[in-house]
């Protein structure tokens, strides 16, 4: 249980804002991050340090300006900063999985294929990840009635479940999670808890922002205290960097 | 074909044998031999202005006046028949410019132009048939585009006249097209066989005369050399097959030719007749003979003659 | 799984180097340079005029580039020179190892053919003469595009534009083609079609293990359905990357002008 399946070395990350006048926004500098199989390392620090854009570097979502991640993948070890986008998107569909903080999926298509559609594509017949998806979302509490509709008109709750049981489906080595309880009532943050648990057992390698307390408390092995490279205040508007206009621009 | 020698040039009033100028002619020859060369591809030629209307026949009319000689005997026949207007127009229409002999018989015809059919009487060696068309493409239909259908034929792309055959199967069943049915010529070019009935498509395949079509309006010309495949398109599992009827011809009683409806009165009385009228009337006389001698002849022995 | 674990392996299946096209002194694309593998989807993106119809053309044999190379690797001669090709050879292989879907469905269908007509052609066209079988592959086709087989000898006239598409799409797609060029696909629907043609296209591109390039201006489009992303501008390629990273971290200014100029619902 000690392999080392992330590993972040030298990670820089600045922001260039083109549209606003060539505004640099430095988030962080010079992160060496290791997680271990089995282990869950929880992201800390103030709003705005730059946790989630870390996790999203870790993911290759956002592209840092140096450094390198390299990821267990297939018997092999690959630099996903540096990786082909082919290569990326396998090591996503086998290696990565990661929930973001918003549900995003092709309109009007019924949850049971979205929470699916994930497994299908890893080459699991449509019958074992329908079966799949059906225990997740009974886990997770969604009522089977809903089962059939597509989730553009659930609660911000719902959502945020479909989202975790979508990205659960299949049993990747490496875990990104980014806020997964943020909108979730106790009983569901306790089932998103042992989900992780069970996913660490397996041998998951986990990282994760969490608010809450409990679930950090249950879930995290330790802490990574982000060290921001903090500019001048006066320089950067009162926008906290993960909420740049770029990110969730895209609907 | 049996081209007038250089004495014919003239034919002593001053005109041209056969209406059309020598250059003329030979031009025409020259595409004929590209034709017979490249069976069921369309060459183009410079078709002239014919005293009659497009539509009546310029294309065949100039092809006959280019291979017609003095030694030769003329068939006309419209519809299968040598006495309607347009064939008895052509024909008087040679006599007087190349004063050629002409007749009815198809046996004793060196050339045969014809409009919608092929005679019933099988053809020799040695023989001519000269159709008359109106639209030489068969893929005009499907695409306009002449640029883009001479590339289709060029590259043998003919997928999309398949498609109107499925079309036909689809809506009604079975392979609907009656006439100017679509047929390959030597495997290889997709040939408008002019408005003849499909009944008539067997007997381009494999035919010992030679067969020439031509186009007057579009200026096309193409051609079926002697002993050649001419296959008619269809569907494994929907065979090409031709009309067929349940009597028999009123007048001769042949089951095996393409039959006329006529209507005799207009009181719904009709009556079905053999469409070729020469074919037509051989059958009869040989019948009205045989009849006066007691014999006895077998019901379609005319169509092997 | 075994299907897709082979990505890594299988060659580079479209292989573009420096193709150029201009229009007189107008420029149509510049030194335009990519590569796709089998399964993966290719998202273009840019605005009116950045060059990516051009290239789309010139890609699929539509136009003649005026510099550069486009490999195919083709499946019984290997990868050859799309533009040393002969003309029926390159005829052959749009309609049998590729695939074209138009914008406008007018432009891909024959609009006077039955729907079951139009999806058999292809196969007719390499050869097929059985009514039987064509017209099962046509149905077992329409179906998969989810257009009601009552519908099969309607002619696609008297179709809504999504089932048009739709109908465009099973045309195109029943020879199994290996490479599918996509024009603004749900350029003319209306968003709620989008969404089933988006959700239909991606699992078919699943299935299928189609390569596809997307041109599209629609950035919500690619989201869904590319893996990769380039923005053209000018007709020049000014960024490339994994899509979710060329839309959420985009480098150049003008990405960022695109990705922050989308209108939000």
């Amino acid at each position: 249980m000690t392999i080392i399946r992330l590993h972040a070395r030298g990670l820089s990350k600045t922001f260039t804002l083109h549209t606003q006048g060539g505004t640099t926004l430095p988030v962080f500098e010079d992160i060496d991050l290791q997680v271990r199989s089995g282990e869950c390392v929880c992201l800390h620090g103030p709003s705005g340090a730059g946790k989630s854009t870390l996790l999203r570097s870790l993911y290759a979502n956002y592209k840092p300006q140096s450094g390198s991640v390299m990821v267990q993948h297939d018997g092999e070890i690959v630099d996903i900063t540096a990786a082909e986008p082919w290569k990326v998107v396998e090591i996503r569909r086998f290696t990565i999985g990661y929930v973001s903080q918003f549900l995003r999926v092709i309109p009007r298509v019924p949850v049971l294929d979205v929470v699916a559609e994930p497994a299908i594509t890893n080459g699991r017949s449509v019958e074992e990840a329908h079966a799949a998806a059906r225990t997740l979302l009974t886990r997770l509490r969604i009522p089977e009635r809903l089962w059939s509709l597509a989730p553009a008109t659930f609660s911000g709750g719902e959502q945020q479940r479909v989202n975790i049981a979508r990205s659960f489906i299949v049993a990747y080595p490496i875990l990104l999670l980014d806020e997964p309880t943020a909108s979730l009532d106790a009983e569901n943050r306790k089932t998103v808890i042992e989900l992780i648990c069970e996913a660490k057992v397996r041998g998951a390698a986990v990282v994760g922002i969490f608010h809450d307390a409990e679930v950090r408390d249950a879930v995290a092995d330790r802490l990574f205290e982000i060290r921001s490279t903090h500019r001048e205040p006066t320089e950067i508007p009162c926008k906290p960097v993960p909420d740049l206009p770029t990110i969730e621009a895209v609907a | 074909m049996s081209g007038p020698g250089n004495k014919q040039c003239d034919t002593g009033d001053g005109y041209s044998f056969a209406y059309l100028d020598e250059q003329t002619k030979r031009m025409i020859r020259r595409t004929l031999l590209k034709a017979l060369s490249i069976p069921g591809y369309q060459v183009p030629f410079g078709g002239r202005e014919m005293p009659l209307a497009y539509g009546w026949g310029t294309g065949g009319i100039q092809v006959t006046a280019s291979i017609i000689g003095p030694d030769d005997r003329l068939k006309v026949i419209d519809q299968g028949a040598d006495d309607t207007t347009n064939a008895v127009s052509i024909r008087r229409f040679f006599e007087i410019v190349s004063n050629v002999a002409t007749t009815e018989q198809t046996a004793e015809a060196t050339i045969i132009q014809t409009r919608h059919r092929i005679p019933e009487a099988p053809l020799q060696e040695g023989q001519i048939l000269v159709y008359q068309v109106p639209q030489p493409d068969p893929l005009h239909k499907i695409d306009p585009r002449e640029n883009e259908t001479r590339k289709m034929h060029a590259y043998a792309e003919y997928g999309a006249m398949q498609v109107t055959l499925y079309e036909d199967i689809a809506r009604f069943g079975r392979i609907a097209r009656t006439y100017d049915y679509p047929a390959m010529v030597n495997a290889r070019h997709l040939m408008s066989p002019s408005p003849i009935p499909k009944f008539d498509n067997p007997k381009m395949e494999n035919n010992p005369a030679i067969q020439l079509f031509g186009a007057g309006r579009e200026k096309r010309i193409y051609a079926v050399p002697p002993y050649t495949s001419v296959r008619s398109l269809d569907f494994d599992d929907h065979p090409f097959e031709v009309q067929t009827w349940k009597g028999c011809c009123a007048l001769c009683s042949s089951t095996v030719s393409y039959l006329d409806e006529v209507v005799t009165d207009d009181r719904g009385g009709r009556m079905f007749v053999c469409s070729d009228t020469d074919y037509c009337n051989k059958r009869q006389a040989d019948r009205a003979l045989t009849t006066e001698t007691g014999g006895i002849v077998a019901p379609d022995e005319g169509a092997k003659l | 799984m075994s299907a897709v674990r082979k990505l890594q392996q299988r060659p580079v299946l479209l292989e573009v180097s420096g193709v150029s096209k201009s229009y007189g002194g107008q420029v149509g694309c510049l030194d335009v340079s990519f590569s796709i593998r089998p399964g993966e989807v290719l998202g273009i993106v840019g605005e009116s005029g950045s060059g990516k119809s051009t290239l789309l053309a010139c890609l699929s044999g539509r136009l003649q580039p005026d510099t550069g190379s486009i490999i195919y690797d083709m499946k019984d001669r290997g990868p050859v020179d799309m533009l040393l090709l002969s003309e029926p050879e390159r005829r052959r292989l749009a309609r049998t190892d590729w695939g074209i879907v138009h914008q406008n469905p007018r432009d891909g269908l024959r609009m006077d053919v039955s729907a079951g007509g139009n999806v058999g052609e292809r196969p007719m066209a390499i050869g097929a003469r059985h009514y039987g079988n064509i017209r099962a592959e046509a149905q077992d086709w329409l179906q998969k595009v989810e257009i009601d087989l009552t519908r099969t000898d309607d002619k696609p006239r008297t179709f809504s534009g999504g089932m048009q598409q739709r109908l465009q799409i099973a045309r195109n797609l029943v020879t199994k083609p290996r490479l599918v060029f996509m024009d603004e696909p749900t350029g003319g629907l209306d968003v709620s079609v989008q969404a089933r043609l988006l959700d239909l296209l991606r699992g078919l591109v699943r299935e299928l293990g189609i390569a596809a390039i997307i041109v599209t201006h629609d950035l919500a489009v690619v989201r869904l359905l590319a893996d990769r992303l380039m923005v053209m501008q000018r007709g020049r390629v000014i960024e490339e990357g994994l899509t979710d990273q060329v839309l959420d971290d985009p480098h150049h200014p003008y990405t960022q002008l695109l990705v922050s100029s989308i209108l939000q619902v």
